[in-house]
């Protein structure tokens, strides 16, 4: 992970109060606050981490270890697309990687990144369970299977398309 | 008339989606048509998949569906012939893939609408929990699973009867009784499939197994990857409280028990029961030492059960149907049915449940229809990153618990990952080491560290700078990461390269000592050349190279300069001619 020092942007924390109210005294919720604050951020800045910690009572250094060991959670904003490419064993054998090679020669990223305009993230993923249609990824919730390069590049042009359209 | 769209996870992928709100739109001005959904029938090749069911029952079953069909099914409903829809009907052929199967866990799947508990109460749901609750004892349904045989679906094949009787035994109070619905086996879907076609399946077997142990909350742990499985699931859970089949005084006993749902973060090694009630807790899932077991002491330190979703999904019918009906399924050591994701390049992937003593064969070239693009079986992947992989020679392998474990690899959850000759398997474990090294815990060296280790290994050997000894070093780093591991996920860790050394040793030792990748598979082994006589100078091949490395005319044969090439294949694709060679 990279340094997160330079975010410093302020976060708004009023908007976690309510799940905080809801939770904050529930024993063992802590991986649900965090769930609730990634869907409202859009992923867990350090202030919310922070904040997390002092209404909870639990200490910062274990917010941030929880928040850590689960894959689910982001410490950077993410794109308008969130592509999620699938990385299991049936994907894998079926070509999960030219799928890879694929998105970055559309987009220019790699896992983890986010394109400059800031509309692209990839994420690698352990396993999104539609093994029969492997290789697949899923975008912002919607699935997208049996894969080739080419529909792949397909896939994410429309998306480019359809964000002008929207910005239009 | 009744038509059925299958909404699975996969069927939508697959389109089911927009067939479904495209039949809506083009039926509303029809009541003679019954437009509704089912979960996923497991015939993941054929979505989406459609039935027609007419007013006499009769089935005629629709697949691969678009929606530019939508005309011709709106026909049938006008004209009530079948003839606008034939083109689209199933074959004989694919029907064979579910006449093949018994199905108990997956018995309501694709046939019921997993969103009104009105058809699961129609065919008898919640029977068999109300049967157990008003009239039997705890010990008494503890009894009938164990006269069941059923052992733990989730890879470990613990019998069930056992852990249920430990928490039965307990006195403190509360108990808990937790579904493991983490199903993060890469390759294995079944629970997903239970959870998204018969939600009500599961809560009657969690409520059979919580009246049996004496809990009074269950939990149930599904992980974040499966959105619609967790809607599913909500919202049984509140129909089932609106009927009173959740909540005080069930069935006008005195058993009361609640349930709820946790989502899981993404952490493969929650899978693992002491680290899923880590998990529950609100901490990193890290495993806990054994004992105490989760029975004596589990989530918040009190009596837990905790069994996988499929192990659930047959416990109503055992109750209904009697311990006695399902051990006369399977084989001495393994009752009972089984449920098996089947993919990778088989020519009919999806789910199949099938009796325990069938063989790999009936499965993998009876059932799925042998290997895509008529390749060769090379090995088929059972058992995930825990798993390890069975070659052609052990094909007649019958499926049984004792019988896979023999083979080095495990019954797991199910996840069938079959393998063709294009399939390196050095690449294959090297995959799987690349999963465990990540998704370690870090809790203990031998796994936090052994498994680093292992990837490099494998890492150098697939890009031919393995070293004569690697294979004996790897057997070492396995031998030391099974004993110094404290769960599941360390003990099983070396699985994958076990077995592929014990069966492919010779792929293992072409990439170490002639630098060669048998499978044509690693890029670093491997050279594209042009065979100048297949070569008919097309030049799709130089057009579409990434790295201007293909050269030569019009109607001239084509060279590749291996200096450039970066050995994508992208020749290979674009060759009509299958001029271009992998050597």
């Amino acid at each position: 992970m990279s340094c997160c020092c330079e975010h410093t942007a302020q976060s708004d924390l009023t908007l976690l109060d309510g799940v905080l109210e809801e939770y904050a005294r529930v024993p063992g919720s802590l991986i649900t606050i965090l769930q609730k604050a990634q869907e409202i951020y859009g992923y867990l800045p350090q202030d919310v981490l922070r904040h997390i910690a002092s209404r909870t009572g639990v200490k910062p250094a274990k917010v941030f270890g929880v928040a850590t060991f689960y894959a689910q959670f982001r410490f950077q904003p993410v794109g308008k697309y969130l592509i999620l490419l699938c990385q299991g064993t049936a994907c894998h054998v079926n070509g999960s990687q030219m799928i890879e090679q694929a998105i970055e020669e559309e987009l220019g990223i790699h896992d983890g990144e986010t394109t400059q305009d800031g509309l692209f993230t990839l994420k690698d993923v352990a396993c999104l369970g539609c093994c029969s249609l492997s290789p697949v990824m899923m975008i912002n919730d919607e699935t997208y299977g049996t894969l080739t390069p080419e529909k792949t590049k397909q896939i994410l042009r429309d998306l480019k398309a359809r964000a002008k359209e929207e910005e239009a | 008339m009744k038509i059925v769209v299958g909404q699975g996870s996969c069927g939508i992928a697959a389109g089911a989606g927009r067939v479904y709100d495209a039949l809506a739109q083009s039926l509303a001005g029809y009541p003679q048509a019954q437009l509704t959904i089912a979960g996923c029938i497991g015939m993941c090749y054929l979505e989406p998949i459609v039935d027609l069911y007419e007013e006499d029952g009769r089935l005629t079953r629709l697949v691969r569906v678009q929606e530019q069909d939508v005309p011709a099914i709106v026909a049938v409903v006008e004209t009530g012939s079948l003839d606008a829809v034939s083109h689209l009907e199933i074959s004989e052929d694919d029907k064979a893939f579910l006449a093949q199967q018994t199905r108990i866990a997956l018995r309501h799947c694709g046939v019921i609408n997993p969103e009104q508990i009105a058809d699961y109460l129609a065919d008898g749901g919640y029977e068999a929990a109300r049967k157990a609750i008003t009239s039997m004892t705890p010990e008494e349904v503890i009894e009938t699973i164990k006269a069941s045989g059923l052992k733990g679906r989730g890879g470990a094949g613990f019998p069930t009867w056992f852990k249920w009787n430990a928490a039965r035994q307990e006195q403190a109070q509360p108990k808990y009784l937790i579904c493991n619905a983490d199903e993060g086996d890469p390759g294995a879907f079944m629970d997903r499939a239970v959870i998204e076609g018969d939600p009500h399946n599961l809560i009657e077997g969690m409520l059979i197994a919580a009246y049996a142990i004496g809990a009074s909350e269950m939990i149930v742990y599904v992980r974040a990857e499966y959105p619609l499985a967790v809607k599913r699931l909500r919202n049984a859970i509140r129909q089932a409280e609106e009927k009173g089949l959740l909540g005080d005084h069930l069935f006008g006993s005195g058993f009361s028990c609640r349930m709820r749902i946790k989502e899981g973060a993404g952490a493969f090694v929650c899978g693992e029961e002491t680290a899923l009630i880590e998990s529950l807790e609100g901490q990193r899932g890290m495993p806990r030492l054994k004992p105490p077991f989760p029975a004596a002491s589990g989530y918040w330190h009190k009596p837990s059960n905790i069994n996988n979703v499929e192990t659930f999904a047959n416990v109503p019918w055992i109750l209904a149907n009697g311990g006695e009906a399902f051990a006369a399924m399977g084989t001495p050591d393994s009752k009972g049915t089984k449920v098996f994701a089947l993919t990778g390049k088989i020519k009919k992937g999806g789910l199949v449940e099938i009796p325990m003593g069938k063989t790999l064969r009936d499965v993998i070239f009876g059932i799925g229809g042998g290997i895509r693009d008529n390749k060769a079986f090379k090995a088929v992947q059972m058992g995930g990153p825990s798993g390890g992989c069975i070659p052609a020679e052990k094909l007649d392998t019958v499926i049984d618990y004792k019988a896979l474990s023999a083979t080095g690899a495990i019954m797991g959850s199910g996840g069938m990952v079959v393998m063709d000759e294009t399939t390196c398997m050095v690449e294959m474990a090297r995959f799987f080491l690349d999963f465990t090294a990540k998704e370690s815990c870090g809790k203990c060296v031998h796994c936090r560290l052994g498994t680093k280790r292992m990837l490099e290994i494998l890492t150098r050997i697939v890009n031919g700078e393995g070293k004569e000894g690697d294979v004996e070093l790897l057997e070492e780093l396995c031998a030391s990461i099974k004993d110094g591991a404290l769960c599941g996920l360390g003990q099983t860790a070396p699985n994958p390269v076990l077995t592929t050394i014990r069966y492919f040793r010779e792929e293992y030792e072409a990439h170490i000592r002639e630098k060669k990748c048998p499978a044509h598979q690693c890029p670093a082994l491997i050279t594209y050349q042009i065979d100048p006589v297949a070569c008919k100078g097309c030049t799709l091949c130089a057009r579409g190279c990434p790295v201007k490395a293909i050269s030569g005319g019009v109607k001239q044969p084509h060279v590749i300069d291996q200096t450039l090439c970066i050995k994508c294949g992208k020749c290979k694709t674009a060759c009509r001619f299958d001029a271009v060679q992998v050597y």
